[in-house]
């Protein structure tokens, strides 16, 4: 278990202020000119040293991201920074915007620094109202500090960070949609390449990264990349925040180290499962798009980008969604499916069309109003979708699904035989 | 140049090729329906995706960049089965209503879903219904069977440069929807009906009228500018029913204007279907041969100089050669082809031609615009430089009219004053002209007419010369004219000869009683009262002003009737081809001419079209058939004093402006839509 | 022909920003590179529906379009595609019921029925006083917190059927209801005790899970 010298996050629960003066003290904005006189190679090698993998959910690695940046470019470069949280069973970035704000801001300069770029905005989804009055808050506390703006905490950079609200949609926490959102249109995901990197927002270089992802970066330069790279497995290290929803005693976020067994996880921080880890049906590890584990494959589950591929489902955004033997398993899943029927953009044919398909059949299935063959029918349907479009939101339709049925299908045969049951018992 | 292998080939391809293009230089065809090659590329369709070796998912191959190595396979079975995913998804929401669907036989979906449908389907929901929307008289939608192919919105927003299409919503709720319920305020409006792969967008005067594959087609060249637009002629017995695109690169691409293809209509009605002769003031039927007895015998008995003949703007050279011939063998030098009175000279055609070409647009990074109106005197060209601004690094300025051109310029001013600063370097627009690489003019041939023609045309000159828009291999002197008969006319001498009077001198002598006869070779342009008591001789197509000035009337062929050759603003040679017979008794018109030039006792030395043809190669603009010939450079204008004066447009309605245009029922609609209603007050609630 | 429409039939003829509100849309644009004002569009229907009873208004669409100087349609392109952005009336208060898994699993169908029994309205109904919209919408990133409501700029967690009521009578009675978790000091903190930061949640006074 994480010793608590080692968490990155000391005020996510939002104990103390979020403001300037308390983030001092819990040693923010701490020598942030000397860790940018280090230069930006030398950011970009320490990032990649700890091995961070980016925590918005895809887990490419961070420095390496960084470094695809174009060193000599006559454009504005641009960070653009995702806090456009939305993906069910996800609530961290938010702890991060209303309780550590001016650890996000401190990492957007040193990111920014690191890849060249003077503007960076942070795109928050529209619902957080009250997390970016925080957020505007300590961006405005930062201006007028020194840290941000003209010179920045007198390092000689110069950088503006703007908070940018979102108006509802799931798909523009996708990378590009984000950008197309960002430019005043409808959020989109655009078709690669160009990746961002050579041509997002404005046409001009671009990267985009997680809120957990940059506001781990001060504390990464200060307690070096090796510090980082120390806890986890490896190519799965470091500190990460885990959110716990569900069917748990104490639903909760906590920071934890990579590679925690799922039980631990659940055990010591969520206070168990409710009615007992044997009371277990499934979880759904990493948010809603990861395909779920039975709880057979749960107790030696552990959460890292490895170890939860190695039982065919991911890590994701480490968004844990516990379930009891309680749930109804073919509901929880329609309602899932119903989710990314409504946050399709629309564009690509096979998810503008196939998510709908999908979910009309859940809800058919959900009632047992359905023939075997329709269940063989809507694998057939997933997989039409997945892998045929231009982002992932069509794999991640189809990921739930697969899952469900893979590990569910009698408990749906049973469904339809009660379904026809009822029906002759009403003749 | 990347290097890659497509089912086994190994080729080569430009820098930036797509995949889809390099499977189509081998001759591979890729299924698609967003992918439309003059349009953006949003890869969202989905049809197109290819397997590529070493990537877990199909690539959309409209969208992916050749690259060195790749390996793509098109015939697999992944790629196969991909295709037949996709088309079930596109079909489980689009009607079965195949049977009265105006796409059906030309329709991508339908023809895709014969070679990557499933025999049944498996979707047993409830089906998807969108609402129609209204989108004015020439396109009648039905938005439920629409794909979200998104070409349209493209279309609008980056040919026609009308952004008033949009997909609104998202998800599977997603529908194509104009701004408000209202025609779109674009000359280009009807290619969206072509752009459109299924029968969502369709056309509102054709619909429900044929099947495809029961009508012949017939190449044409349109006569509705002087673009000189390539387009197929769809007949239906000895009907025009249809009147489509053809592709030409280097005039229109694969897009006309609405002008040419709705106007169609017009060629039912009002047509001058057999000759007549005034009689005791009214229009009485003759025969044939009374009609060409009474018109050679006033031919006969007119002196040369009492006789005047003026050809129209949609005359084929054929019949201006043929009617030139006769005139000048009875010594008749009162000839001209320009009804609007333009005066410009001729002495080399570099001086009235548009000299850089139609594709030469995509060249130039400087255009100054003097005079008229492009986007509706020649919408093609003007969507041709919104294509090359839209590639960026153009910059153009506009004397005349402030009006909306569709894309980004910068207005100048008004008239000959500004034109004046301009060709004498004393404007800040000529900084853009003398840094500029490929600089261009391009004149309205409308300045020419309204006093001081020739002194223009040199202050035009003027300017090319100041910023060096010709040079070797670059020719930046352009004019645009609207008459698609004119440039052929003029080429063919049909102007005044050594003594003899122009249009307007012609229309005063006429009117002063110095003109017994005029010879009126579809020329309806012209105020018919001012022809005062002469004789008129009208040939032609349309009972139009001419034909209700005329004393005798020879019914002739409308350009869909003939085979007849074109000579655009370019000066580019194009043969269009007979699509029907001429209604009732009319004939083609040089098959008239030469009848009559036998009573006249000047029989023209041609007996076929061939020897036409012959007789027409002799003249050096008509030899070459294929490409507009490189005309040089010259002098030509003459430096004088101008009064200054503003530019106005060529024409108040781009709906109506020939004889054909203006019988249109569906012209009458648009000029409703598109003019009438917005020349109403706002009320500040339109939207 | 089935099919909806995407706009109220009923249209306000104007719309044009407060002064303030206009210094606000200002500031947003500000933010952009010069030429890319579009970008300010989401920030700018934002203040729109502050401004006019949180709904967007074809003109009010119209006026942010040509403030922005972009075309009019891919204004309501951005406007119907954000599910925020409201395109018809709505209620004083829209009671937003995130019925998404997470909050699915901890009881977000009671809050549903708790509100249509209170308020006598189904989801996507407005009360016939016009106080009150109710609405179910998708995941709002609150799940260890579950099951949560948002009403305006506000979240209202860890809700139960009682507190939900609670709420909407607060609301009915003119009194503003506490926002956030209606069970736990600290938001997203296991509510037994933290189980991490140990020596710094003694010091603070934050209780400690019995077991650490």
């Amino acid at each position: 278990m994480l010793q608590d010298k080692d968490r990155i996050f000391t005020n996510i629960f939002g104990w103390q202020g979020y403001g300037l003066e308390d983030a001092r003290k819990r040693g923010d904005w701490d020598g942030t000119a000397a860790i940018l006189a280090r230069g930006r190679d030398a950011i970009i090698d320490e990032m990649k040293t700890s091995n961070m993998r980016g925590r918005g959910g895809a887990g490419f690695p961070t420095g390496m991201k960084w470094s695809f940046m174009p060193k000599n470019s006559d454009k504005p470069h641009y960070l653009v920074i995702n806090a456009d949280e939305g993906e069910p069973g996800t609530c961290k970035d938010r702890d991060i915007l209303r309780h550590e704000p001016h650890k996000l801001l401190e990492g957007a300069l040193i990111a920014a620094f690191a890849m060249g770029a003077h503007a960076a905005y942070i795109y928050v989804r529209g619902e957080f109202a009250r997390e970016i009055k925080h957020l505007q808050a300590a961006v405005d506390q930062a201006y007028e500090a020194g840290l941000l703006g003209k010179n920045a905490c007198g390092s000689g950079f110069d950088f503006d960070l703007y908070v940018h609200a979102g108006a509802g949609a799931y798909i523009v926490g996708e990378e590009t949609a984000m950008i197309e959102s960002l430019e005043g249109k409808k959020g989109q995901p655009r078709n690669k390449p160009p990746f961002p990197a050579m041509a997002g927002l404005y046409s001009c270089p671009t990267t985009v990264n997680n809120v957990e992802t940059l506001a781990s970066v001060p504390t990464i330069m200060r307690r070096g990349g090796a510090w980082f790279a120390g806890f986890g497995r490896p190519k799965n290290n470091g500190t990460k925040l885990f959110c716990i929803s569900g069917h748990v005693n104490n639903p909760c976020n906590v920071e934890e180290e990579m590679g925690i067994p799922l039980r631990e996880l659940i055990d010591k921080h969520a206070g168990g499962v409710r009615g007992g880890w044997d009371n277990l049906m499934c979880v759904i590890p990493g948010g809603s798009s990861t395909p779920l584990i039975p709880a057979n494959e749960c107790a030696d589950a552990l959460m890292d980008f490895d170890g939860l591929r190695d039982l065919k489902s991911a890590l994701g955004t480490a968004g844990v969604i516990v379930m009891d033997k309680s749930t109804d398993i073919i509901k929880a899943i329609t309602r899932l499916s119903k989710f990314y029927m409504h946050e399709s953009c629309g564009q690509c044919t096979p998810c503008r069309e196939g998510t709908g398909w999908m979910w009309r059949l859940m809800e058919r299935l959900n009632a047992g109003n359905a023939r075997f063959e329709e269940i063989d029918m809507l694998i057939d349907v997933s997989k039409q979708i997945e892998g045929h479009t231009i982002c992932a939101h069509g794999d991640a339709s189809a990921w739930p699904i697969q899952g469900l049925v893979r590990n569910y299908r009698p408990l749906i045969e049973d469904r339809i035989r009660a379904y026809a049951g009822i029906l002759q018992a009403a003749e | 140049m990347p290097k890659l292998t497509i089912d086994g080939t190994e080729l080569e391809v430009a820098q930036g090729t797509s995949i889809l293009q390099a499977c189509e230089e081998l001759g591979i065809e890729i299924p698609h329906f967003c992918y439309h090659s003059k349009l953006s590329v949003p890869a969202n369709c989905r049809m197109c995706l290819v397997e590529m070796q070493g990537s877990p998912k199909p690539v959309a191959s409209c969208a992916m960049p050749c690259a060195d190595n790749m390996v793509i396979r098109t015939a697999s079975e992944l790629t196969h089965r991909t295709r037949q995913d996709v088309m079930e998804f596109l079909l489980i929401n689009h009607p079965l209503d195949c049977p009265i669907c105006d796409q059906g036989g030309e329709c991508d979906l339908q023809d895709q879903a014969v070679g990557y449908g499933y025999d049944r389907g498996r979707y047993s929901e409830a089906k998807r219904a969108v609402k129609d929307k209204y989108m004015g008289p020439l396109i009648k939608p039905f938005m439920t069977r629409c794909i979200q192919c998104t070409r349209c919105i493209r279309f609008a927003d980056e040919i026609a440069g009308v952004p008033e299409l949009g997909l609104l919503g998202r998800s599977e709720d997603v529908e194509i929807s104009t701004f408000v319920e209202k025609a779109i305020a674009s000359e280009l409006s009807g290619n969206l009906i072509d752009v459109c792969p299924v029968g969502a967008l369709t056309s509102k005067p054709y619909a429900f009228a044929y099947r495809s594959w029961e009508l012949k087609r017939t190449a044409g060249i349109d006569v509705m500018d002087a673009v000189g637009s390539n387009i197929r002629i769809d007949s239906r017995g000895n009907e025009v029913v249809r009147i489509l695109p053809r592709l030409n690169e280097d005039v229109n691409e694969e897009w006309i204007a609405d002008k040419s293809r709705f106007a169609y209509d017009g060629l039912k009605r009002q047509r001058l279907d057999r000759p007549y002769m005034r009689v005791d003031g009214s229009l009485q039927p003759v025969t044939w041969d009374r009609a060409l007895e009474v018109a050679a015998a006033k031919l006969k008995a007119t002196a040369p100089d009492r006789i005047a003949a003026l050809a129209g703007d949609l005359v084929d050279v054929e019949s201006v050669v043929a009617l030139g011939d006769l005139m000048k063998s009875l010594g008749v030098a009162n000839l001209d082809c320009r009804q609007d009175g333009a005066e410009f000279d001729t002495a080399h055609p570099a001086g009235y031609l548009f000299n850089s070409t139609i594709a030469g647009i995509e060249e130039a990074d400087a255009i100054l615009i003097v005079g008229g109106y492009l986007r509706w005197e020649a919408p093609l060209i003007n969507a041709r430089i919104r294509k090359r601004l839209l590639a960026g690094g153009l910059k153009v300025g506009v004397i005349g009219e402030h009006r909306d051109q569709t894309y980004p310029h910068k207005y100048l001013g008004a008239g000959v004053e500004t034109l004046q600063a301009v060709a004498s370097g004393n404007h800040e627009f000529c900084d853009i002209l003398r840094s500029a690489r490929k600089p261009m003019i391009i004149v309205s041939a409308s300045i020419f007419a309204g006093g001081s023609g020739i002194a223009l045309q040199a202050l035009c000159r003027q300017a090319a010369s100041m910023f060096n828009m010709v040079t070797d291999g670059w020719n930046g002197f352009n004019v645009v004219h609207t008459a698609a008969g004119r440039i052929g006319a003029v080429q063919a001498g049909f102007l005044p000869q050594a003594g003899g009077l122009g249009t307007r001198a012609i229309c005063k002598a006429a009117a002063d009683g110095r003109l017994d006869l005029v010879y009126l070779l579809g020329a309806d342009e012209i105020e018919p009262s001012t022809l005062g008591k002469a004789f008129v001789i009208y040939q032609g197509h349309h009972g139009d002003q001419g034909a209700h000035r005329a004393d005798l009337i020879l019914p002739g062929a409308a350009y869909t009737e003939k085979t007849g050759t074109y000579v655009n603003t370019e000066g580019r040679v194009q043969v269009s081809r007979a699509a029907v017979f001429p209604p009732g008794e009319a004939k083609e018109d040089w098959k008239i001419l030469r009848a009559l030039s036998a009573l006249a006792a000047k029989t023209l030395p041609y007996d076929s079209l061939g020897e036409l043809r012959s007789r027409m190669a002799q003249i050096p603009a008509f030899r070459d058939g294929a490409t507009p010939s490189p005309s040089g450079w010259g002098q030509f204008g003459t430096a004088g004093q101008i009064e200054n004066r503003v530019f106005p447009a060529a024409m108040s309605n781009y709906y109506m402006t020939n004889t054909i245009s203006r019988a249109s029922v569906t012209m009458a609609k648009c000029t409703e839509e598109f003019l009438e209603f917005q020349a109403q007050p706002k009320t500040g609630t339109e939207g | 022909m089935s099919g909806k429409s995407f706009f109220a039939a009923e249209q306000p003829t104007s719309f044009v920003f407060t002064d303030e509100n206009l210094r606000r849309a200002q500031a947003h644009i500000a933010k952009y590179p010069a030429g890319k004002q579009a970008s300010a569009i989401l920030p700018l229907f934002h203040i729109v529906q502050e401004q006019h009873d949180n709904w967007i208004p074809r003109a009010a669409m119209n006026y942010v379009a040509d403030m922005l100087e972009m075309p009019r349609i891919k204004a309501y392109e951005v406007a119907t595609f954000y599910s925020m952005f409201n395109m018809a009336p709505v209620g004083r208060h829209t009671i937003e019921v995130c019925t998404t898994t997470p909050c699915w699993l901890r009881g977000s169908a009671d809050l549903v029925d708790a509100c249509q029994r209170r308020l006598g309205i189904t989801l996507n109904e407005t009360t016939a006083d016009r106080h009150f919209t109710l609405r179910e919408v998708e995941c709002l990133g609150a799940c260890v917190n579950a099951p949560m409501i948002q009403i305006g700029e506000h979240y209202y967690e860890d809700l139960t059927r009682e507190s939900m009521v609670g709420i909407i009578d607060d609301l009915v009675a003119g009194r503003e209801p506490k926002p956030g978790s209606q069970t736990r000091k600290y938001g997203s903190m296991n509510d037994s005790g933290t189980t991490t930061l140990i020596d710094e949640a003694r010091q603070l006074g934050v209780a400690v899970q019995e077991t650490v």
